[in-house]
């Protein structure tokens, strides 16, 4: 803007909504991503919940945030400490206080840093920012309420209502700080607030307050700007990974010209993917809210057992429970998928943090021999994809089909190219067919593959018993012969490990000369990939690989694994795709770097330990 | 065009039955054939699912789609195939350990829900396959291996756990009582929402005669009474017996005595919404007949039926015909 007194490009920012969780900063910063993705920029946010609900106001554990990365390119995280904080009250300030960079600008309420509040908060002094020494910061105190206040004085609406648009007086004044559209904004609220005319009034009005209190008052202050990307042409939308995994099996559902069953138990950080298929009766989407995590997956077995796409979806806990049940669709061989949205464990553990650690449960957690395929999805949008491909692969090789994503992935958001569904496969489960009915058993296999033939009640000629007791591999009656065990054993096998004839091979970036292989799974994909990225820039050689398909393994993964002389494998866990990748090949010299504290990886402390790493290895 | 009908022998198939010489269970097997061919549904579209425990290996035994499943879990599993495709006739054959026990959860949520399904709970008040314990139904004392000196604890009673559950319909038969078993199966199938059939079923190793003090052919018409929709609650070897009210209490009565008639015998309505006599007539036992036949038959709102017409009604009213449409109605922005 050309009466502004200073523009600053920049790259990227980082920015911090933080509020008392009444205060609606999961809002403002959805609406900031919103407007920054429709100018073009890249964004990825992640929102940082409260354990409870509605902790008491203005303390400490009722804060509730919301982190934005806004950037012109390459922006795969939320990024790790913040440029800019909003902080609606004392308690945000504090607990946000070591989530920011030294010279970062601080948004604060004047209004809300009085006794009581700094009282609240645990203050001790009358100067918080002193106490807290953030010496380095640029302070924007801003008397937020009272401005709100003023603004909306002759709307007759209560004190209360009217405090609740101070967050649009925040977003007003970010909308300046970044030369964001305010048109655009304001256009964003009136589709949101489409059916509450009165509060849409307020907040528009309070937005351009908000925008021109900046613009007036703090003139000389210098303002940014983010250069648009080029993104690839197309319709966008926001998306999150549970809301993406949902849309993912609804994908294959059309695609399959199967109905798609959700059997499901709330469950954190899960339940959004219930919430989101049972709003979908539109698109003939059946769900049951069962009574436990036992009958949620045990409908969808029912319902796969007769003919639908059947999913189920909970959080570690879940999956525990879920077990015995996996085990009968892996013995009834009936196709299932299986989400997982990872949390801390072990036990109730930390239900709201993201962690990595179920990956031995779901590759192992079940009694007897009982392989199933196990995905992990690698960015809130790519839930899309994998929901879609687990749906593809448990119905193409009727098997029960385990997708991990974690709570990281399910509750950051992208923003997304809506796709076609021609840029998807199409999906061919091995129905049965007429001519086949002669010599046609239950456990009839695709010489191939080893995938037996689909019949579900309703086809007439095809009905047949299956169960979890073992079963002859021919005719399909109960059998405890001892050689036909071994056989259905190993056939079950050959059948998960055909698979990866048609999955797609691991795929190696970053310095193609590197001796160094940082290699990934699942939902550190992007602090991984940009930490890899940042220590090459500098001049070192890392070569990166991340994993996707877990079991079976991309066929060339020996291959490319054995290239390199030193693998890190990072994880969010103890070591567990470690030693899985020690346990299915022998030779390989693997440095393990994890973490447990329910958090995601940030870019710096990877990128230290990756140069750390390869400094020694000089 | 001709209705099909079927017979018996539509439902049977070459399976060798594998249940002890003498078990109860073969009647139930037997009574259950007749009942699907009186039904009309064909073998290509009914679904027989059931748990673990020597009754649940039934499925093998029926020429249906069958599942045979793991233990407990089978009203969940029925529960998910009748959501799914609710044009199907959905059984569930159970025990008493596997429905009561581990499966009771599972059982009384899908009895509250009125999903159209047709239990029949196999009831010989022990552990069979794994050769003799105590079950949820075992009466208070009773010895086992699992009980030496008796247990300590009260038995469910099945058609108070169904009331409890808010369930709509139950009805009672014994494994030696073919016809009854025969009706009250097919009144079941016929009953819109979740029918609950429990078999007393002897157990002829683990539990011999647990049911002999009402099954015995010498005194079973004194001991039991068949109820009947619509008919005077009357029983007996001389049908001269009959149930009245006495303050809150049912209570025993002989016609001819103390100037009883016919007209002041209660007559069976079970299809009166309040379950509080229907809770009274499935607790009967010692001085007053164990009530045989349909107990409680009352329409409800039927869970999987509800389910598709929410579908429908939401569809009628939704632009969205694909997930695209859905998708590209969402808040959207181009990049050209």
């Amino acid at each position: 803007m050309s009466d502004t007194a200073k523009v600053t490009s920049l790259e990227q920012v980082v920015i911090r909504f933080s509020g008392d969780s009444g205060d609606g900063m999961q809002l403002t910063g959805s609406l900031f991503s919103n407007l920054s993705a429709i100018y073009g920029n890249e964004i990825s946010t992640f929102p940082d919940f409260p354990a409870e609900i509605r902790a008491p106001q203005g303390s400490l554990s009722g804060v509730s945030g919301y982190q934005l990365h806004i950037g012109s390119k390459n922006i795969h995280t939320p990024g790790d400490l913040a440029d800019v904080l909003i902080a609606m009250n004392p308690a945000a300030l504090k607990v946000n206080s070591c989530a920011i960079k030294s010279n970062a600008i601080v948004i604060a309420d004047q209004d809300s840093f009085d006794k009581n509040h700094l009282e609240k908060a645990g203050f001790v002094t009358e100067d918080p920012f002193e106490e807290l020494q953030l010496k380095g910061i640029q302070l924007i105190l801003a008397p937020i309420s009272s401005m709100v206040k003023d603004s909306l004085a002759e709307t007759g609406m209560d004190n209360k209502s009217i405090l609740r648009s101070k967050n649009m007086f925040a977003l007003g004044l970010l909308c300046w700080l970044f030369n964001a559209d305010v048109e655009q904004a304001k256009h964003l609220l009136e589709n949101k607030f489409k059916k509450k005319p009165a509060i849409l009034q307020a907040n528009l009005k309070v937005l351009q307050d908000g925008f021109n209190y900046g613009h007036n008052t703090h003139s000389s202050v210098s303002t940014y700007h983010i250069d648009p990307t080029d993104l690839p042409k197309g319709t966008y939308t926001d998306v999150k990974g549970n809301q993406a995994t949902a849309w993912g099996l609804i994908a294959a559902s059309e695609k399959s010209g199967l109905p798609l069953f959700l059997g499901s138990y709330p469950i954190t950080p899960a339940t959004e993917i219930l919430q989101e298929l049972a709003a979908r009766k539109d698109l003939g989407v059946k769900t049951v809210q069962a009574e436990d995590e036992i009958a949620g997956i045990c409908t969808a077995i029912g319902a796969s057992f007769a003919g639908s796409l059947a999913a189920t979806s909970t959080s570690g806990p879940g999956l525990a429970l879920k077990s015995e049940a996996i085990g009968l669709a892996v013995m009834a061989e009936l196709p299932l998928v299986v989400v997982n949205v990872q949390r801390g464990g072990p036990s109730t553990g930390l239900p709201t943090k993201t962690e990595q650690s179920d990956l031995l449960q779901a590759l192992y957690g079940r009694n007897g021999e009982s392989p199933c395929v196990v995905l992990a999805a690698s960015t809130p949008s790519n839930c899309f994809d994998y929901a879609f491909m687990a749906s593809k692969i448990a119905l193409e090789h009727m098997t029960p089909v385990i997708l991990l994503t974690d709570g990281y992935l399910a509750n950051g958001s992208s923003a997304w190219r809506i796709p076609s569904m021609d840029e998807f496969p199409a999906i061919n489960p091995p129905f049965v067919h007429k001519e086949m009915q002669p010599t046609w058993t239950p456990y009839l296999r695709n010489d191939k593959n080893a995938v037996r033939y689909w019949a579900f009640p309703g086809m007439e000629g095809f009905s047949h018993r299956v169960g979890g007791l073992e079963k002859d591999n021919q005719s399909g009656c109960i059998s405890t012969v001892a050689s036909n065990h071994q056989l259905m054993t190993d056939l079950r096998q050959a059948k998960i490990d055909a698979i990866a004839d048609v999955i797609p091979e691991l795929n190696v970036q970053g310095n193609p000369d590197a001796d160094v292989l940082v290699v990934g799974w699942g939902g550190t994909f992007g602090h991984l990939y940009t930490a890899v990225q940042s220590v090459n820039k500098q001049g070192k050689k890392l070569a990166f690989a991340h994993f996707n398909y877990i079991n079976p393994l991309p066929k060339n993964t020996e291959a490319v694994l054995k290239r390199y002389s030193t693998i890190v494998v990072c994880e969010l866990n103890s070591g567990q795709f470690a030693g899985y990748l020690r346990s299915k090949i022998e030779g390989l010299h693997i440095v393990s770097y994890t973490k447990v504290q329910g958090q995601p990886f940030t870019e710096a402390e990877l990128t230290e330990q990756f140069l750390t790493l390869l400094n020694n290895d000089k | 065009m001709h209705a099909i009908t079927y017979k018996p022998q539509d439902f049977k198939n070459g399976q060798s039955v594998r249940w002890c010489p003498g078990c109860g269970d073969y009647a139930i097997l037997n009574s259950l054939q007749k009942a699907m061919a009186e039904v009309g549904v064909s073998p290509d579209e009914t679904v027989v699912v059931s748990g673990i425990g020597c009754s649940s290996r039934l499925p093998y035994y029926v020429n249906t789609y069958g599942m045979h499943t793991i233990h407990g879990r089978a009203s969940a599993i029925a529960t998910g195939v009748k959501t799914a495709n609710p044009k199907l006739s959905v059984w569930q054959i159970t025990g008493d350990g596997d429905c009561l026990a581990i499966g009771g959860n599972h059982f009384i949520h899908a009895v509250r829900r009125n999903i159209d399904l047709n239990i029949v709970i196999i009831n010989n008040e022990i552990y069979g396959l794994t050769k003799g314990q105590y079950s949820p139904t075992s009466r208070l004392g009773f010895v086992s291996k699992s009980s030496p000196y008796g247990t300590v604890e009260e038995p469910f009673r099945p058609a108070e756990l169904t009331f409890g559950a808010r369930g709509n319909f139950f009805a009672r038969t014994l494994d030696a009582d073919l016809k009854t078993s025969q009706e009250v199966m097919v009144a079941a199938a016929q009953h819109k929402g979740c029918s609950v059939v429990e078999a007393l079923v002897n157990c002829v190793i683990f539990n011999d005669g647990t049911h002999k003090d009402i099954a015995d052919k010498s005194f079973r018409a004194d001991r039991t009474i068949v109820l009947k929709h619509g008919s005077p609650m009357i029983y007996g070897q001389n049908q001269d017996k009959g149930l009245i009210i006495e303050g809150f209490n049912l209570k025993s009565v002989t016609l001819g005595e103390n100037g009883i008639t016919e007209k002041d015998i209660l007559i069976h309505d079970a299809k009166c919404i309040d379950p509080t006599l229907h809770f009274k007539l499935g607790n009967m036992k010692g001085d007053l007949p164990v009530a045989l036949g349909v107990i409680r038959d009352v329409d409800a709102l039927v869970y999987d039926q509800a389910v598709e017409k929410q579908i429908r009604t939401v569809q009628e009213k939704s632009k969205n015909k694909s997930l695209s449409d859905f998708l590209h109605s969402l808040e959207t922005w181009e990049i050209k």
